[in-house]
């Protein structure tokens, strides 16, 4: 259980795995999963300019 | 293949697809070592990692490419190769290579200066498109309908100071349908295929729009093939257009996302992707 930077929403692992992105359910800001134990969360990499498929 | 191998997996963030291919390949019972493009270091002198074949996945061309060739430079096989990688991750390269390999893309001209910029939209004609020859999900595309909007954007993409935007690839707006093609490639082989469609001309998926499954015809399949090939092949995407004059081929992407695809087609996607990793590394 962590808490969601953006709106402190509780927010659980479930099975995500390190590096996954993932919305935060309440608020809709996007996140990365950077543990797991203990669950942790960051706002998702800002897109950069070269970024693409 | 050893029974001892290791698939490194080169990747930014992890999306359904980078998870589809971590399931796909613990479901073959393979090793993985996942190597996060914002925190791997490369020693020059030596090979610090244990992958005997690194399947990338960094959505950052830049770091796409220098990890690349260290892995080059260390003798690990790489999907996809440097080379394929830095064609097609350029649009102006990319360009050049269909051309010379005879393949239909859309009239493109590449200009080096905003004065320059507005000589190739006058010559093309309007209504145009300029893009940056680096980066994609249509981010800072530009539709330009005429002169005066032309003026205006080259002045706004100047002020961006960025060298990817001192560099303007201008092609012709071509008319189509409210929708675009994606092959996916693996190999030697048209994986899936599917029409995205949007009421936005840029009909990345990433700007929300749908796919929807097509089976392609004879002549869009060798059109796709032959696009492959010519940049080097592996797995890639290959966006079309349906044109008044046929299909034409307007990107190669070296790093695609399959998410929509595997959603519109049902194509398992990451396990032909895993099939064609431990092909290449039986090689």
């Amino acid at each position: 259980m962590t808490q969601c930077p953006e709106c402190d929403a509780r927010l659980e692992r479930k099975d995500r795995i390190e590096g996954e992105l993932f919305t935060c359910p309440e608020c809709g800001v996007e996140l990365e999963v950077n543990g797991t134990d203990p669950f942790a969360v960051s706002y998702a990499p800002k897109e950069q300019e070269d970024w693409g498929e | 293949m050893s029974s001892g191998f290791t698939l490194g997996v080169f990747y930014t963030v992890i999306r359904p697809e980078e998870r589809w291919i971590l399931e796909a390949a613990a479901a073959r019972g393979l090793a993985v070592e996942r190597l996060a493009d914002d925190a791997v270091t490369f020693p020059v002198e030596r090979n610090g990692f244990d992958a005997d074949l690194v399947l990338n996945r960094s959505v950052s061309h830049t770091r796409s490419l220098y990890a690349l060739r260290f892995f080059e430079h260390y003798g690990v096989p790489t999907v996809n190769p440097y080379d394929v990688v830095s064609l097609c991750g350029d649009k102006v390269l990319c360009s050049l290579r269909l051309q010379e390999s005879g393949i239909p893309t859309p009239r493109t001209t590449v200009a080096l200066t905003p004065e320059a910029a507005l000589k190739a939209l006058d010559d093309l004609g309007y209504p145009a498109v300029l893009k940056p020859p680096v980066g994609s999900w249509g981010r800072l595309l530009a539709k330009v309908d005429d002169r005066e909007e032309a003026e205006q954007i080259i002045e706004h993409k100047a002020a961006l100071n960025s060298p990817w935007h001192s560099v303007f690839y201008v092609q012709e707006y071509v008319q189509k349908p409210e929708r675009d093609l994606r092959a996916f490639v693996v190999g030697d082989e048209l994986v899936a295929a599917m029409y995205r469609r949007s009421a936005d001309w840029r009909t990345n998926a990433s700007r929300g729009a749908t796919g929807e499954a097509v089976t392609p015809p004879p002549e869009m399949t060798e059109l796709v093939l032959k696009a492959a090939r010519a940049v080097g092949g592996g797995v890639l995407a290959v966006d079309l257009m349906e044109s008044p004059r046929g299909l034409l081929v307007h990107e190669v992407n070296p790093t695609p996302e399959f998410k929509t695809l595997t959603a519109a087609t049902g194509a398992n996607v990451a396990g032909r992707i895993l099939d064609y990793v431990q092909e290449v590394a039986r090689r």
